[in-house]
């Protein structure tokens, strides 16, 4: 198979050696024909294979946007000179980028050039007869002989039958041939599977490559923060974030809602070593269907996701949303309820931004951080040393000032640019920074109003998904493992037998095998085979006959030659 | 989730530094066992240019003992070694000695080397003592013991030894054994000097079935990729010697005798390598399941999903360069070597240094 595909690739029929002589006068189409061969040749493949490995590598260099996008802004940040560089090489970008996709295109229109042209050969030789008996049998790889003694009456062309037989039984397309003549053989080939399964596994990784492309064109995902007690409902305006694939339209948000009820959040308390670390999140939803369904009580894990109207719902973060009430100078309520932070760190070190344009006269901003268990170092600085709330604290800074929330720009939730605000509260202010137990309050300087520290409550980091098309990834990346194994573990072989009458009676049968490809388990085939003929005609073994003086060690020779590195067989040489 | 047993944790250490004192010594032996050999090759050969006890010889050391090349294969009636067409290294009047080489056979021959025999029983012994500590810490923990650096190598260390022995009962590979004990014993130093962990429960990103099937199967390729690699390097230490007897310059390197000629390393770690590439293929495709349910996204190069896509573009080169006129033999033992090398960076410098969703460390945040 291996010949075929190197000697007879598309367009051998114009006689590839010369053409590669002559190339200058090829004209248009010839360098067309020229550079088609050049790119499904083997080594091409071999040399893409390796290219697009390495180009792979950087991915893994540089933050990338698809997956950290706000590392790649701090990367920018950072290298201000080389970033630019780098982003214009795409390298945040790499496997969405052109070169990334030139590579594996090639690659893929390779495969195809490879796999169709290889694809009618074999379907050809699956409808073929076994080639010809060889002249000179016993100088394929492995060879036997039979004699069949006269007083068994079998006759030459019996014997061939018989053989034909015993290879039909074995797995093996027969063809009896050459039975006018005096030495009537068999022609026998198996293993066509080994051919099949490496067209299929091809031929399925091309088709893995279009279902990951499907999917990324079927499918939606978004992201949405839920405190205790908040609900979802799947519609556009529920999420954070969405970002749908080009075939998305919203009808195909099914209106289920869930509620989050409770996170509960389990530490390591026993072994010293791994003291608060975390080894449980647990978060009870009550969804709902549609809008009149019946509630249910669900339970949401990591690793476990919730199946909903066509979507999976995961939870991959959590954290704590301290509950904040901030009267305004006027002892309006301009702000109340949970702010989500971000924690930062093993011991949830939160971070968060407190935003009330609604306080008048000025708008107040705050930013600061929430420590679950604040201990306070010997400089007097607040660090959290607990992920569990056992002595939580808020740490803020005010701002008053233009919030820059009124012009319809979209801002960050979670920073507040306070280049253009008045700080009135700060560690190294006079006035010094706030900080809040639960159930206290501050009163702002300047009668900016106060702010209060109500309570505690845990968020979850839900991502919700609909893939329509990873489905097809399985069944393609699964046809492709069937096929790889096939093609590797399979073996694809010749046997020939030909028969023939000795002047003295004896019908004499001698057979031949060749391996195509790597075949560590044709002698091993050969034996059996051997054995099978002398059973089906009642032969003993010649175990003493021939080997004559190695009678003695005769079984353990063959066992030790039997299973020798055969890896490399006449078929496999011959290129 | 049951409780730590920190005392089950300490004596799983404690098993921990037996076992690898006894691989220590195995390593001894398998050196041992080589420079004994290559001593007594040197010996035979000199025995047999002074063309007394000749025959002698070739009882005591069935592959080293004959006087070179000349002498063999007018004995076997055949061409040059089986790299040469006309040979078919399967049929029956084919033996495995060339007089340079072990020959292609990799089984057991006639003659004894006691002193391989004690590495391998000595082995055993580690190996039996490394499979306690392993079990003793998966039972201290209550789980499957392979969630963080420590215990990937510690258990890949176990599996490298085992994959070892079992290739061992069907082929005598035995000239690997300093190599292969060689990387256990590095794998159980780095566990206990660079990743020391005590036992503890896992994260909730790693608590999944998916754990023990992906990784699993992930340690058992990268343990089949760990011989391969070693019989990669002998092949091209291999080919380099033979071509270099063969253009008439003297053997400088007499424990290669003790190793199979270049092209049958080659043959051999091409099925094992399938093997592996299989299992490989299996990892990346759990890996990417493990995902979808953890984190909703079936492929989203993270560092580490990179990095097991390049092994597995780089073994698939390796096989295409089998069947790629000009690049078999050397240039494929090379794509081999590359790929393990990738597979070890895989696992060392991008656990610890790359950050990613598969951190190791806690998961805290959002
Ligand atoms: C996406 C790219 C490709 C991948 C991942 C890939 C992977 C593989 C793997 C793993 C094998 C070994 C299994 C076997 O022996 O059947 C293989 C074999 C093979 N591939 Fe590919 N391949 C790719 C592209 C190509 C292309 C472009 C060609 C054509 C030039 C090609 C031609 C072959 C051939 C002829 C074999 C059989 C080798 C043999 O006879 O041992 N492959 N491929």
């Amino acid at each position: 198979m291996k010949e075929k595909l190197v000697k007879k690739s598309p367009g051998a029929k114009q006689e590839p050696a010369s053409a590669d002589a002559v190339l200058p006068r090829l004209g248009f189409v010839g360098m067309l024909r020229w550079a088609w061969r050049q790119l499904t040749s083997m080594r091409n493949a071999l040399l893409l294979l390796l290219l697009l490995a390495v180009a792979a590598v950087p991915g893994s260099l540089f933050p990338q946007r698809s997956s950290a996008a706000s590392s790649v802004t701090q990367y920018l940040a950072n290298h201000p000179t080389s970033g630019p560089i780098l982003d214009w090489f795409k390298l945040f970008d790499v496997y969405s980028s052109p070169w990334f996709a030139a590579i594996y295109l090639l690659l893929f229109t390779s495969l195809v050039g490879c796999v169709l042209p290889r694809a009618k050969i074999h379907f050809k030789a699956m409808r073929s007869a076994p080639p010809r008996t060889p002249k000179r049998l016993s100088r394929l790889a492995e060879y036997g002989t039979v004699e069949i003694p006269a007083e068994s009456g079998i006759s030459a062309e019996t014997a061939v039958h018989d053989a034909a037989a015993v290879l039909k039984s074995r797995g093996y397309r027969v063809d009896v041939r050459d039975l006018d003549t005096d030495r009537p053989s068999v022609g026998a080939e198996i293993g066509f599977l080994k051919e099949v399964g490496n067209l299929v596994f091809h031929i399925s990784i091309l088709g893995v490559l279009a279902a990951v492309a499907y999917s990324g064109l079927a499918g939606y995902s978004g992201q949405r923060v839920l405190v205790e007690g908040e609900t979802f409902v799947n519609s556009i305006v529920g999420y954070d974030t969405f970002t749908p694939g080009a075939y998305f339209n919203e009808n195909r948000l099914s209106p289920y809602s869930l509620q989050l009820d409770k996170l509960a959040v389990k530490y390591d308390r026993e072994s010293p070593g791994h003291y608060g670390q975390p080894i449980d999140f647990t978060a009870t939803l009550t969804t709902k269907d549609g809008a009149g369904a019946a509630p249910k009580s669900q339970i949401l894990k990591v690793n476990d996701p919730v199946s909903m109207g066509g979507t999976n719902v995961y939870l991959v973060g959590n954290g704590y949303a301290p509950v904040v009430t901030v009267k305004d100078g006027k002892g309006n309520v301009a702000y109340q309820g949970p702010v989500v932070t971000i924690p930062t760190d093993g011991a949830y070190t939160s971070l968060l931004v407190i935003k009330v344009p609604d306080a008048k006269p000025n708008q107040l901003g705050f930013v600061g951080f929430f420590l679950p268990t604040a201990l306070v170092d010997d400089k007097g600085v607040a660090y959290g040393s607990d992920p569990d709330p056992f002595n939580p604290q808020l740490n803020l800074n005010a701002y008053t000032g233009d919030l820059g929330l009124d012009n319809g720009v979209p801002r960050n939730v979670y920073t507040l640019d306070t280049a253009k605000l008045k700080q009135i509260n700060g560690r190294d202010m006079a006035a010094g920074g706030i900080v809040l137990a639960p159930g206290q309050s501050y009163t702002l300087p300047e009668g900016n109003g106060t702010i209060s520290f109500d309570g505690i409550k845990r968020f979850a980091a839900l991502d919700i998904r609909n893939d329509p098309g990873q489905i097809y990834v399985l069944v393609f990346a699964v046809l492709a493992l069937g096929g790889l194994m096939g093609s590797l573990f399979l073996n694809r072989r010749r046997v020939w037998i030909r028969t023939g009458s000795h002047p003295d009676g004896r019908t004499m049968v001698e057979f031949g095998l060749l391996a195509r490809g790597e075949d560590h388990r044709l002698a091993g085939e050969s034996r059996a085979l051997d054995k099978a003929l002398h059973t089906k005609w009642l032969v003993p073994l010649p175990s003493a006959v021939e080997d004559g003086t190695q009678d003695k060690s005769y079984k353990k020779t063959r066992k030790d030659q039997s299973d020798t590195e055969t890896g490399i067989t006449m078929a496999s040489k011959d290129q | 989730m049951p409780a730590i047993n920190e005392g089950l944790g300490m004596l799983s250490e404690q098993f921990m530094l037996m076992a690898g004192l006894a691989y220590a010594v195995a390593f001894c032996a398998y050196a041992w066992d080589l420079v004994t050999y290559s001593k007594a090759a040197k010996a035979g050969l000199a025995a047999a240019e002074s063309g007394a006890g000749m025959e002698e010889n070739k009882h005591q050391l069935v592959a080293a003992g004959s006087a070179g090349l000349g002498a063999s294969n007018a004995e076997l009636g055949l061409g040059a070694g089986p790299q040469d067409r006309a040979v078919r290294p399967s049929s029956k009047t084919h033996t495995s000695d060339d007089g340079i080489t072990a020959g292609d056979s990799m089984r057991y021959g006639t003659e004894k080397r006691v002193v391989a025999r004690v590495a391998v029983a000595l082995t055993i012994v580690a190996a039996c003592v490394h499979a306690m500590a392993v079990v003793f810490r998966g039972m201290a923990a209550g789980r499957v013991p392979w969630g963080n650096m420590y215990e990937f190598c510690t258990t890949g260390g176990l599996a490298v030894a085992l994959v070892f022995l079992l290739v061992l009962t069907r082929r005598d590979l035995r000239f690997l054994g300093t190599f292969v004990i060689g990387l256990v014993l590095v794998m159980l130093t780095a566990a206990s000097v660079a990743f020391w962990t005590p036992v503890g429960h896992l994260v909730p990103a790693l608590q999944s079935y998916w754990l023990v099937i992906h990784v699993s199967i992930a340690v058992l390729s990268s343990a089949l990729f760990t011989l391969t690699f070693a019989m990669s390097v002998l092949q091209l230490v291999q080919a380099r010697r033979e071509a270099s007897i063969a253009s008439g310059k003297k053997d400088k390197a007499l424990v290669m005798r003790l190793v199979p000629n270049a092209l049958s390393l080659e043959n051999m770690s091409y099925r094992i390598n399938g093997i592996a590439f299989v299992g490989w293929t299996l990892t990346l495709m759990f890996g990417a399941i493990w995902a979808e349910k953890a984190w909703g996204r079936f492929w989203g190069w993270d560092t580490k999903e990179v990095w097991t896509f390049v092994i597995w573009v780089v073994f698939a080169s390796y096989l295409h360069a089998r069947a790629t006129r000009g690049w078999t033999g050397t240039r494929a033992a090379w794509l081999s070597i590359v790929g393990y090398l990738c597979v070890v960076f895989n696992f060392t410098i991008v656990n610890v240094y790359f950050s990613g969703l598969h951190s190791y460390a806690g998961v805290g945040g959002s």
